[in-house]
């Protein structure tokens, strides 16, 4: 039995069911991500395994005990809240503290246990200090202090770095992640950020509208998306979801991309599709992640399928690290990412390599991935 | 061109707005503070010279025996002890009168903003109708309360109705207040296992200092001067201090001791003007932060 278990956990405000039949499993020392658009029931759902909402339906176990009737305090668990929730008119010790003082913990160990934590975070120096008079960046630590000191079963955090600049953002994340590593406990992680989702998790859950859309590893979840919904939420840029029909040319099923001032584009349907899983004159969605759209020198020399298609070039994003060129296929903007060095100037009709292998399909009526 | 006939036309009415607005500033100060004046001069004159002399002159041979006499010696009824013991009268009904209400309406408040349950925003708009009741419209039915629960002509009583009255206000105070306060740190508290009281104290109470400023200075004001239920609900020795100023200056028999009447009078008001001094500015800054808050 996994270590933190939901099953069919349902959650009602009046006649609006803002979670719907939620089953979520997570194995001990993993960590899960809960990731999805704002008002999803992401944060819902978490504080529902916090124990600071009640459930309308379902059941909730921790280490094999139905948690449900508990309240927060004793289902062993501690949390790190968006806003950090420090509390004002007390002293970083104070805060980190206070969960044993309301334990009962004595003084002593209870001083030993923030200067240890407070070394795992170098917050050693800040302990006097009041959460007015620290940064942004002290104040996650501190709120991280507080639930680290707890040494709980399961850790949830509810948007951790989402107040934090973009540069303290990214060390926070490493952070987190190392802590993880480190301590090897059980986490429970929401942020509307695919990027820290990708980056963190061991198993990615995506919600959306309080419904689950697919739960599974960040590859599976990035290469193999459950729907187009999926598809599109998780990657940045996102994935390039194009209309297509299939069709046969020169015996050989394909898929037809029209394009406006243009040829078709034929590609052959993808190596790893079943025989049969689509029928000729079919109209489907192709997904296609801008990185496997390159110039042909980039390209997987390892893929067994590499179409190389002329296009006209539209935009050139330069990002540093590699260059977005966009052109269109289908009546969209078609996203290509492309070596830094790529020489590649704005209405230049230039060769894009699309490698198929990576290609997903879509059925456009369920939403639902092909195969 | 334009710009320099746009320039000083605004200058100009900025200076008539400045004096028209500064006119009526300080007429409006005077209409206020000349009774106070006259108060206070007349309160250190002998009546000798409050016979003879202009209203608004100052006293030629100032003396504090108006004062002393207020306090210790003036006749009221049919006792001669000065206002002395009414004004002990008020200071224990105010003290739990306000103490009380003040900590009942945070916990209300706490409870509104909080714990909601179902029903809490109709709990919250009855407290709030409270505020609503004309003071006149229950005389009778509290004067019935009072006397079958034993508590009539007593402080005590007072201090009862005062509460009960003042519970509308306090709860409103508090609530605004405490809608703005975040409710993640209740549910950090929560997690922290601490309890409903717990959190009260330690979280919540610490940082309601504005608020608790607000509510004291505005029940201390209303309860100390209250008038109506002192004189319906007290009587002889018991009356609070705005009754006993009433029955002073009221007083038909003898001569009329002006200066010992405004002596008085400025006792009576001294309590409030004090707390309007100490903390008053923390008075305006509670209020808004409540309001533009909650």
């Amino acid at each position: 039995m996994a270590f933190l278990e939901i099953k069919g956990l349902i959650k009602r405000f009046g006649k609006l069911e803002v979670l719907k039949d939620i089953d979520l499993d997570l194995e001990q020392g993993g960590f899960l991500v809960l990731v999805g658009p704002s008002g999803c029931g992401k944060s819902t759902l978490l504080s529902a395994i916090a124990g600071l909402d009640t459930i309308s339906a379902g059941e909730i176990w921790i280490d094999g005990e139905v948690v449900n009737d508990l309240r927060p305090s004793k289902r062993d668990i501690a949390m790190v809240f968006q806003s950090y929730a420090l509390y004002p008119n007390m002293t970083v010790g104070e805060n980190i503290a206070f969960g044993m003082e309301m334990r009962g913990v004595p003084k002593p160990e209870r001083d030993a246990a923030v200067q240890r934590v407070a070394a795992t975070l170098q917050i050693g120096h800040l302990l006097a200090r009041r959460p007015s008079q620290l940064s942004g960046g002290q104040r996650q630590r501190v709120a991280m202090g507080r639930a680290l000191v707890r040494d709980p079963r399961v850790f949830l955090f509810d948007e951790p770095l989402s107040n934090l600049d973009a540069k303290l953002r990214v060390d926070m994340r490493t952070e987190i992640k190392k802590l993880h590593q480190t301590t090897g406990k059980t986490i429970v992680y929401v942020t509307h950020d695919q990027i820290e989702a990708m980056t963190l998790a061991t198993k990615i859950a995506v919600l959306k509208d309080g419904a689950l859309q697919q739960v599974g590893t960040p590859a599976e979840v990035y290469n193999r998306p459950a729907n187009l919904f999926v598809a599109d939420f998780m990657g940045s840029p996102s994935m390039n979801l194009l209309a297509a029909e299939v069709v046969t040319r020169n015996g050989t099923p394909g898929l037809e991309l029209l394009r406006a001032n243009d040829d078709a584009i034929f590609l052959r349907l993808p190596p790893n599709l079943t025989q049969g899983a689509v029928q000729v004159g079919e109209k489907l969605i192709v997904g296609i992640r801008p990185e496997a759209i390159t110039d042909p020198d980039g390209a997987d020399r390892n893929s067994p399928l590499v179409e190389i298609v002329e296009a006209h070039v539209d935009v050139v994003e330069p990002a540093v690290s590699d260059t977005y060129v966009v052109t269109q296929a289908s009546g969209k903007e078609v996203i290509a990412r492309m070596r830094s060095d790529a020489d590649v100037q704005p209405g230049q009709r230039i060769p894009f390599a699309f490698d198929l292998n990576k290609a997903v399909l879509f059925n456009p009526d369920t939403r639902q991935r092909i195969v | 061109m334009s710009g320099r006939v746009e320039t000083s036309m605004a200058g100009g009415s900025t200076v008539v707005t400045r004096v028209v607005i500064y006119g009526l500033l300080l007429f409006f100060a005077a209409v206020f503070l000349t009774p106070l004046f006259v108060m206070l001069i007349t309160s250190f004159k002998t009546l000798d010279e409050i016979r003879d002399g202009n209203m608004l002159s100052l006293p030629q041979n100032p003396t504090i025996a108006p004062w002393l006499s207020a306090w210790g010696t003036a006749c009221i009824g049919l006792t001669c002890g000065g206002i002395k013991g009414y004004f002990a009268n008020s200071i224990m009904m105010v003290v739990p009168a306000v103490a009380i209400s003040t900590l009942l309406g945070s916990v209300n408040g706490y409870v509104l903003t909080k714990w909601r349950f179902p029903g809490h925003k109709v709990i919250f708009a009855l407290m709030l109708f409270a505020c609503f009741i004309p003071f006149q419209a229950v005389l009778i039915p509290v004067a019935r309360v009072l006397g079958m629960v034993g508590l009539g002509n007593s402080i005590i009583g007072l201090i009862l109705v005062h509460v009960v009255y003042g519970l509308g206000f306090t709860t409103l105070f508090f609530r605004n207040y405490y809608e703005a306060f975040p409710t993640e740190l209740v549910r950090a508290a929560q997690i922290d296992g601490a309890g409903f009281f717990q959190i009260f104290r330690r979280i919540l109470l610490p940082a309601s200092g504005p608020i608790i400023i607000v509510t004291v200075i505005f029940q201390f004001t209303n309860i100390w001067n209250d008038f109506l239920f002192g004189s319906s609900f007290a009587s002889g020795d018991g009356v609070p201090m705005t009754v006993a100023l009433n029955n002073l200056v009221n007083t038909s028999t003898g001569v009329k001791e002006y200066n010992v009447d405004m002596a008085a009078a400025m006792i009576a008001a001294l309590p409030t003007l004090l707390v309007y001094v100490v903390a008053g500015r923390y008075f305006v800054r509670g209020l808004m932060a409540g309001a533009v808050k909650g």
